[in-house]
């Protein structure tokens, strides 16, 4: 092969690969735009005042804040504030259960460890509804449901008791971290609990923040349990349900569906600022735990 | 050659020589034959268990005889009295926490509404429903609670979790005894009250570490399912709530029966499970495999060397995961009603006339409704898909693509000979969990369609049941609304469990084969 050629084929092969790079350009261009529309048609949609009903039109014709303060006269900053007490707290619980759970069945060699482990993957295979049923009874026998008014005590409990079962990917980083440095500290005259609080934990600070982020998040996004033990009384709503609920009938969709809109932009915002300001801890939580599986 | 079986067992050296397909086919007859002889092992290997169980008990009786035939007069006290040896021999900490737990559990069970009430009530559930009594207040007749079934139920659970609980410690403290004796013997000191506090935060350090989280499971996780599962044997629902309308009893196999007949009460439930099961792993199966590959598609493209402005492309599909999810998919929902952004984009393009009704049609068994939310689902799933495969595409050795390319393989081939066995050999307990978690997957389809397009085959089976509906959202629509039958979601619960047992334990069995790291090197 003479220099010729294969220069101009290298010279083809750098315009095919220019040529597929527009390609792929176009097509996260396009990905991002389907990614990103129903967000912007929310937007836009909560400042609409013209009507409150779904139009099938995205650009509001009359622009206004009325969503955002009728929002204001609901029972919405109510469901807003306890989702919010909710979060902050199972985040903090549940970051110290799922902690002490995954540390110890990735530190420590015990009688009943791998038998725990196979309990917990076969727990897991029931449906949480099923358990949910039940232990919404007996939250009602408890008084602690929504025909008694007070929802967040019991919506903590549950959240946070069962907690320990999500140990699988902070385990996965707890077991990156070389033993070694436990059985030094160890020799050192350090306990176990020294270990733990002096050495380990300075180390797991991703993995720290990541537990609490989902923590925080998940209380957010959660529906069922939180129908359930609301019993559909809107003072005992979470956003979840409360917002769902102006969606639940035709005739209430008619009048709601802007302030929807708002309630979802205006539960949106915090979260998705949160998140986006601790992204870097969040992927590397979800492609350490799988690759770890 | 041998012949086992009526199939030919290859060497090493002769599987290696054969072709892909063959490879393929010998690896799945021999999974096949070898289900009778998995089942049969798995017999013995329960076999085992209580073999080893009953020996194990008839050891431990024969050490507590043992133990007090021989033991002093302190650890004879024990047997009655938990505790007093460890208080007799100086281990005041301990023995006291032993006769603290004797105390409460005696004081619990002989309670005139305490264990004792709880485990005798369990049998019947309950005798006397209320009754109508006339309330000069009121000036009418109002009906008096007696006895309360669901808490008969419950609380006798919980009396037999305590019980169990309490034989544990009366052996534990038995067996402290027979400890002290030897230690004392040999002429050692016993642990003081403080070494045993030290040890909490070091040797026993797991302990206090675990104590909390598994009381947590405990109580708000097993104690429900068994509670669900003894359920399943009820007639608990409704009308018999147990309390103010009626008491419910068990009802044996009845339940399972129902499930599993075509005409009870004009409601054919055989062929409602049928349907809602096999949309269920249809919908599993889609919802896991198009997320799966459109994810490591998009992120082969975010990586492409000469993509720019990676980070963007990036954080727009991350920024999907912060919005809470019913927020996004209620909002998606109405984009596709029948009046909805979509339909009316739609019409002003002039590509249709008539609204298309995404999620009422029942056409094709809601064939419509049935792509749209395995659609949906790639809109919500992709992100975390394209996290996780960036991930493990950064793992994989680029000396592996280099070579490649020198031997001349096209993009293509690189990706189905390197990347993809790569990512199935990294992934493939992911996709497990991936597969029934959807099968789960309640939020995507109570959201978007709330089970709808109705069908007819399953209607009438306690709520509506529709052509999206999974078992999941089947359950909860039996147990929520006017006619609630908590024994059938039971039973439905029960259902899914071994679906998803049976399906994991399949999986796991084929894993290693898939999991051979020859194959991709």
């Amino acid at each position: 092969m003479n220099e010729n050629t294969s220069l101009k084929r290298s010279m083809g092969l750098r315009a095919s690969a220019r040529i597929s790079n527009s390609i792929i350009h176009i097509l996260l261009i396009v990905i991002s735009i389907i990614w990103l529309i129903p967000f912007a048609c929310i937007l836009l949609q909560s400042f609409r005042v013209e009507s409150t009903w779904p139009v099938p039109y995205v650009i509001p014709e009359t622009w206004g804040i009325d969503n955002y303060v009728r929002l204001f006269s609901t029972d919405f900053p109510r469901w807003y504030i306890m989702t919010f007490v909710i979060a902050l707290v199972v985040a903090v619980c549940q970051t110290v259960i799922v902690l002490c759970m995954s540390y110890t069945l990735s530190r420590f060699r015990f009688k009943l460890r791998k038998f725990l482990m196979q309990f917990m993957l076969i727990l897991g295979m029931f449906p949480g509804i099923l358990a949910m049923i039940i232990l919404y009874r007996v939250l009602d026998d408890l008084h602690l449901t929504g025909q008694y008014g007070n929802s967040l005590p019991g919506l903590i409990l549950v959240y946070v008791a069962s907690s320990g079962m999500g140990y699988y990917v902070s385990k996965g980083f707890f077991d990156t971290i070389p033993k070694s440095l436990d059985e030094a500290a160890r020799v050192d005259g350090a306990t176990r609990a020294q270990v733990l609080w002096k050495i380990i934990l300075p180390l797991s600070k991703p993995i720290v923040i990541y537990t609490v982020l989902t923590a925080f998040m998940g209380p957010w996004g959660d529906f069922v349990f939180a129908r359930y033990v609301s019993q559909l009384y809107p003072s005992a709503m979470n956003v979840a349900v409360g917002l769902q609920s102006w969606l639940a009938t035709n005739a209430m969709t008619t009048s709601n569906y802007t302030m929807f809109c708002a309630g979802g932009v205006v539960v949106a915002i915090p979260v998705t600022i949160l998140f986006m300001c601790l992204q870097k801890y969040y992927v590397e939580g979800v492609t350490g735990g799988a690759v770890k599986g | 050659m041998e012949r086992d079986s009526d199939m030919k067992r290859y060497t090493d050296m002769e599987y290696l020589r054969l072709s892909k397909g063959q490879k393929f086919l010998y690896k799945l007859l021999s999974f096949l034959i070898s289900i009778p002889l998995k089942i049969w092992a798995g017999i013995c290997k329960i076999g085992r268990f209580f073999k080893s169980l009953g020996v194990g008990l008839v050891r431990t009786l024969a050490d507590i005889g043992v133990t007090f035939a021989k033991g002093d007069w302190k650890t004879k006290t024990s047997f009655f009295i938990m505790g007093f040896g460890n208080i007799a021999r100086g281990q005041v900490l301990r023995g006291l926490l032993f006769l603290l737990f004797e105390a409460v559990f005696i004081f619990y069970m002989v309670f005139p509404t305490g264990g004792g009430y709880w485990i005798k009530m369990l049998g019947s559930l309950g005798v006397q429903g209320p009754i109508r009594s006339y309330n000069e207040i009121l000036d009418q007749y109002v009906s008096v609670p007696q006895d309360n079934s669901f808490r008969i139920l419950l609380y006798g659970v919980l009396t037999i979790f305590f019980i169990i609980a309490f034989i544990y410690t009366w052996r534990m403290n038995v067996k402290q005894n027979k400890i002290m004796e030897e230690i004392l013997a040999s002429g050692k000191k016993l642990k003081s009250g403080k070494d045993d506090l030290r040890s909490l935060v070091d040797d026993q350090f797991h302990k206090t570490l675990l104590a909390l989280p598994l009381l947590g499971i405990l109580i708000f996780t097993v104690m429900p399912i068994i509670f669900m599962i003894l359920v399943a044997f009820t007639n608990y629902d409704g009308a018999h709530n147990g309390y103010t309308n009626a008491l419910f009893t068990w009802v044996g196999l009845e339940n399972f029966r129902t499930m599993f007949s075509w005409d009870v009460g004009g409601v054919n439930y055989a062929a409602t499970f049928g349907e809602v099961l096999t949309w269920t792993l249809l919908w599993a199966f889609f919802a896991t495999f198009t997320n799966y590959f459109l994810g490591i598609f998009v992120a082969m493209m975010i990586n492409k060397k000469g993509i720019r402005v990676k980070k963007l492309w990036r954080t727009v599909l991350v920024m999907t995961i912060a919005v809470p999810q019913f927020i996004s998919l209620l909002y998606v929902s109405k984009m596709f009603d029948v009046n909805g952004l979509v339909n009316g984009a739609l019409k002003s393009l002039g590509l249709i006339t008539q609204s298309i009704d995404f999620w009422g049609s029942t056409a094709n068994n809601g064939l419509i409704a049935r792509i749209m939310v395995i659609v949906i689902n790639i809109w919500i799933g992709i992100p975390y898909l394209m996290l996780m495969a960036t991930g493990i595409l950064m793992n994989i050795p680029a000396d592996l693509y280099e070579s490649s390319r020198i031997d001349g393989a096209s993009g293509w081939k690189q990706f189905s000979k390197i990347t993809l066995p790569y990512m199935l050999f990294i992934t493939g307990p992911y996709l497990l969990t991936q597969f029934t978690g959807n099968m789960n997957n309640f939020n995507v389809i109570f959201l978007l369609t709330g089970g709808r397009p109705t069908n007819p085959v399953a209607s009438g089976a306690s709520g509506s049941v529709g052509y999206t509906d999974l078992l999941i959202t089947w359950l909860f629509k039996i147990t929520t609304g006017s006619d609630t039958k908590y024994y059938l979601a039971s039973v439905v619960g029960i259902l899914v469990f071994l679906v998803v047992a049976i399906i994991s334990l399949i999986v796991y069995n084929l894993l290693p084969s898939v999991k051979n790291e020859e194959d991709f090197q």
